[in-house]
């Protein structure tokens, strides 16, 4: 494992007010709004929420893989010390795989379909270090061993692999620089809840093992309740809400975070009228002047829709809601 | 005007409500405003109708009137000089345009309607129709044009302007079969056009009335590269001396200007006058094609990068 | 004393729908559906709960008449399914059993407005409308699923509305014929979280205030406890367990079912699903021969289960279980009741 002399003491990930805009001809839509959330070695964080609430361009937006037209358009993002917004291409090279490595949505759409999977594990190795072929080889097949795929598969193509398969393919992968920092962009939403279940308890498992700190991204807060440490909840581009995930599932602040795991039919006690959340997020190119939330919000006060809340300290979570705005003399 | 917050995946945000045909033509006119390309290409192409519909406005004289000074260069009464009968050369331009651009829409509309037909009813009717087709129209794609074209020409000799429009769509057609079809077969999974299916409607509607309408831009498109297709072909053919040499089109121009010499005697823009023009008419349609594609496909669109520094 | 039967909304025996895999030569066969016998009810919600490759979407087509079965018979209202020859009799039939699709973002064609739908159901089933009444149905069935005012967004484009108002336009054209029986594919599955409440909510309303039973199909058994009276868990082409939703939550006798639940997305239970690289892995449906097909995954297969298929069999007051091995309650012996 790499090591840095930098972040003794700091935080493995600190990103500070990090806005990601959508350039466009009709004007920039801001799909992240200043988000601020930090990471220490080992932790694992989800980030929550619905469609369009810009959790995966926060994502890419980490990770340095913004395409035009989303550019990155203020904050930073600090890895071990370092500011990557600010790193030249070269600088991402060294870090990329080795301190940090992603694992995408779709297996099918992030393997190359015309490559074997050693091919590929193969490419990823010879272009991040110096290995010989033989190191290469055998290194291979240990990752593979890792996320329990016979490394007779080593020469079979994505197609050819089961769905669960290939994404374990992809998460070993990501392993074979054991880097510090895995990020997922919802690795399991391909497969079918048995799988998706067993693979998050291996996920969990390896992580374990190795020490690594994971940013998962889902739409599934159940997927994450038992595995998580921390979850950060998305809305309309802001953080909502970030807490220890027993506190959020046990005391959820946020109305948006209470409405949400409202939402969840449960398989045993009573049969009660699930609310659900009436209506739309706001339309990122047009937000809204106060609480982006407000509109569907059960608990909205009069001055919701005038003054946009910030994220606001309540225990050990951070909480974007007027409700808990601290007296006068206390401001974040 | 649509704006979408696109991560993977995700829905579009709502956009403004609009109001049927009006509202969709001036969506279609500001959608052309803002687009550079469509902008000039529609320009150039209603100017080179403009022309064809009202030749007598630019060119007052007879463009056969074999009346002026025989084979002189540009001057100030004869702007692209005269032929070798004494013709003025502008004059025959002018007039040209009419017959080059209704070759041009002809052989275009015709393609284009081959290819819808032949396309749709290969995706949707599927099995061994499709097959029977989908044969044909690869035998068209792979037999080489030219020579196909010459062979054809020869053949129709003495029939003029509607051999050419013939030979043209014979051999233009399987291109945008092709595509048609291959749009077609992935609309086919589409689930409205299942949900059609399964509340009985019957075939022919599904065919016309679902599934068409869906496809307009690509048929657009399929004509919009037919004509650029048939601009540069026909002024060949003519140029070859294949048609009706009485008749005054581009092609035609070349063709004379070619058999008479006109670089070496001095009157090089008899040649270079319709060449021009057919470089313009062809860069019309082109740019409106490409323009049309970006329309319809936002991820073409030039990125206009920010310039600006991080906050 | 003798049960006079009360003949089903919608019955079906042996219900079978094969494909033909690769080319002249092969002789693969694809088992989507095998031997499906169910029954629903008017006025009954009955959920069928499968993963991907369990034949619950096939299942619905094949109700639906999009494809015609293998094998097997489907009885409306004690008539032959496949007896039905003539446009009329079809057009009949479509309009008593209409489908809801799982996409929102495909199942609406995007060059109509929303209205347009309605209206084709309207003017192919409900000949006895003239126009004025077309559009007052029209209006009427868009209150019913809450997409208000309806005037305004039955001319909206599809493009203007969201996934969970397009959902409800899904349900708003099946409304339209005034059916008996709703088959929803999937309704919710591409909706956000948040979104799904208010779907899953109109179901049970539309039951009520229209009448109509649905055959819910879901890969989420959470949702088809919340919205169904019974559920079916599919695998492989099988029913492997039938009975009320309530009972087969509390006491699944089929071990897929014990180990669906397991997996269960509810952030308030601890998921217990067993790190098994054997588990997860979609179920073999070609050419799958005698026996239980879920003999792979299962920890309590025995030899049997590789011997024979096992066919439903009663194991509880109402519920019943397609297993070897499952243990029956006293006083049902697994014979017929």
């Amino acid at each position: 494992m790499a090591s840095s002399p930098s972040d003794a003491g700091g935080p493995l990930l600190d990103v500070r007010d990090l806005c990601v805009d959508y350039v466009t001809i009709a004007g920039d839509v801001r799909a992240v709004d200043h988000v601020d959330l930090t990471l220490e070695a080992g932790e694992f964080l989800a980030i929550v929420g619905e469609s369009g609430c810009g959790k995966s361009t926060l994502l890419f937006a980490i990770a340095q893989l913004l395409t035009p037209p989303a550019e990155i358009s203020g904050g930073s993002v600090v890895f071990k010390g370092k500011d990557m917004v600010r790193l030249a291409e070269d600088e991402l090279r060294h870090s990329r795989w080795r301190d940090y490595s992603v694992v995408m949505q779709s297996a099918m759409n992030a393997l190359n379909p015309m490559k074997s999977i050693e091919a590929q594990y193969t490419d990823v190795m010879r272009a991040h270090s110096a290995m010989s072929a033989g190191e290469i080889h055998a290194r291979s097949e240990e990752v593979l061993r890792l996320v329990g795929v016979d490394p007779v598969h080593l020469r079979s193509y994505p197609h050819q692999l089961s769905g669960g398969m290939r994404q374990r393919a992809m998460i070993a992968m990501a392993l074979l620089f054991t880097p510090e920092l895995v990020i997922m962009d919802e690795p399991t939403s391909a497969l079918d809840v048995v799988a998706q279940r067993s693979l998050m308890s291996e996920i969990k498992e390896l992580q374990r093992r190795f020490g690594f700190a994971v940013i998962f991204v889902t739409h599934d807060m159940s997927l994450v309740s038992h595995y998580s440490e921390r979850l950060a909840v998305m809305y309309a581009g802001q953080l909502a809400e970030l807490s220890s995930t027993r506190a959020l599932f046990d005391r959820p602040l946020h109305p948006y975070s209470v409405g949400l795991l409202d939402a969840f039919p449960s398989i045993h006690g009573p049969r009660r009228t699930l609310a659900g959340i009436p209506g739309s997020p706001p339309d990122l190119a047009h937000p809204p002047a106060g609480c982006r939330f407000q509109p569907r919000c059960p608990q909205a006060m009069d001055e919701c829709a005038i003054r946009q809340p910030a994220l606001y300290r309540a225990g050990d979570s951070l909480v974007r809601c007027l409700l808990y705005e601290p007296a006068p003399e206390t401001v974040r | 005007m649509t704006t979408s917050v696109g991560t993977a995946g995700q829905s579009p945000s709502r956009a403004v409500s609009s109001r049927g045909i009006l509202d969709a033509s001036s969506r279609l006119v500001r959608a052309i405003a803002g687009n550079r390309k469509a902008t000039i290409g529609l320009v150039l192409l209603l100017g080179i109708v403009f022309v064809a519909a009202f030749p007598g406005v630019f060119a007052p004289g007879d463009p056969q009137a074999a009346i002026y000074e025989q084979q002189v260069g540009p001057s100030t009464s004869h702007i692209f000089g005269t032929t070798q009968v004494g013709q003025d050369v502008f004059t025959q331009l002018v007039y040209g345009t009419r017959l080059t651009l209704i070759i041009t829409v002809v052989v275009g509309l015709l393609c284009t309607l081959v290819s819808v037909l032949v396309g749709i009813t290969a995706a949707y009717v599927g099995g061994a129709v499709d097959g029977a087709l989908s044969l044909v129209t690869d035998i068209f794609l792979i037999i080489p044009t030219l020579p196909l074209l010459i062979v054809l020409s020869t053949y129709l000799e003495g029939s003029g302007t509607v051999a050419i429009i013939a030979v043209l769509v014979v051999t233009g057609w399987a291109f945008g079969a092709r595509q048609l079809r291959a749009q077609g077969l992935s609309l086919r999974s589409r689930d409205f056009l299942e949900a059609a299916r399964i509340r009985g409607e019957r075939r022919s509607y599904i065919i016309l009335v679902e599934i068409l309408p869906n496809m307009i831009s690509l048929v657009v498109a399929s004509f919009l590269g037919s004509a650029v297709y048939t601009v540069a072909t026909a002024a060949g053919l003519q140029f070859l001396g294949l048609g009706n040499s009485g008749e005054i089109t581009w092609g035609t121009m070349l063709h004379f200007a070619q058999q008479n010499g006109a670089i070496e005697a001095g009157n090089a823009w008899w040649a270079l006058a319709p060449g021009a023009a057919v470089a313009l008419l062809g860069t019309a349609f082109a740019l409106l094609n490409y323009a049309f594609d970006e329309l319809a496909n936002p991820a073409l669109r030039p990125v206009r990068r920010r310039r600006g520094k991080l906050a | 004393m003798i049960e006079t039967q009360r003949e089903p909304l919608l019955r079906t025996t042996r219900l079978t729908r094969h494909f033909h895999l690769g080319g002249i030569f092969s002789r693969q066969t694809l088992h989507a559906v095998d031997d499906v016998s169910l029954s629903i009810d008017e006025r009954e919600i009955v959920a069928v709960v499968g993963e991907s490759g369990s034949g619950k979407s096939t299942l619905a087509r094949l109700l639906a008449m999009a494809y015609k079965p293998t094998r097997g018979e489907i009885y409306y209202r004690g008539r032959s399914v496949q007896g039905l020859r003539s446009r009329k009799d079809l057009l009949w039939y479509r309009g008593q059993v209409p489908m809801v699709f799982q996409d929102p973002y495909s199942s609406i064609n995007p060059v109509f407005r929303v209205a347009h739908g309605v209206m084709r159901n309207l003017i192919l089933h409900r000949p006895e409308l003239d126009a004025t009444g077309r559009r007052d149905e029209a209006e009427r069935v868009f209150d019913v699923v809450g997409l208000a005012p309806s005037t305004e967004m039955l001319r909206k484009f599809p493009y203007e509305m969201s996934g969970g108002q397009r959902q409800r336009v899904g349900f708003a054209q099946a409304l339209a014929v005034k059916p008996k029986l709703i088959l929803a594919d999937e309704p919710v599955s591409m909706l956000d979280v948040s979104i799904r409440a208010g779907l899953l909510n109109l179901m049970v309303e539309l039951r009520e205030r229209e009448s109509v039973s649905i055959l819910y199909i879901t890969h989420d058994i959470a949702s088809a406890r919340y919205v169904a009276d019974r559920i079916v868990v599919m695998y492989a082409g099988h029913i492997v367990e039938t009975g009320p939703a309530d009972a087969v939550l509390a006491s699944p006798r089929h071990p897929y079912t014990q180990l669906l639940l397991s997996a269960v997305p509810d952030p308030r239970e601890v998921s217990t699903v067993s790190t098994s690289a054997a588990v997860g892995e979609p179920p073999r449906v070609v050419n799958p021969g005698e026996g239980c097909r879920f003999r792979w995954r299962c920890p309590l297969a025995v030899a049997e289960c590789e011997r024979s298929t096992p066919l439903l069999r009663p194991l509880a007051p109402e519920q019943q279980a397609a297993c070897h091995v499952a243990r029956a309650d006293a006083g049902l012996s697994g014979g017929a009741a």
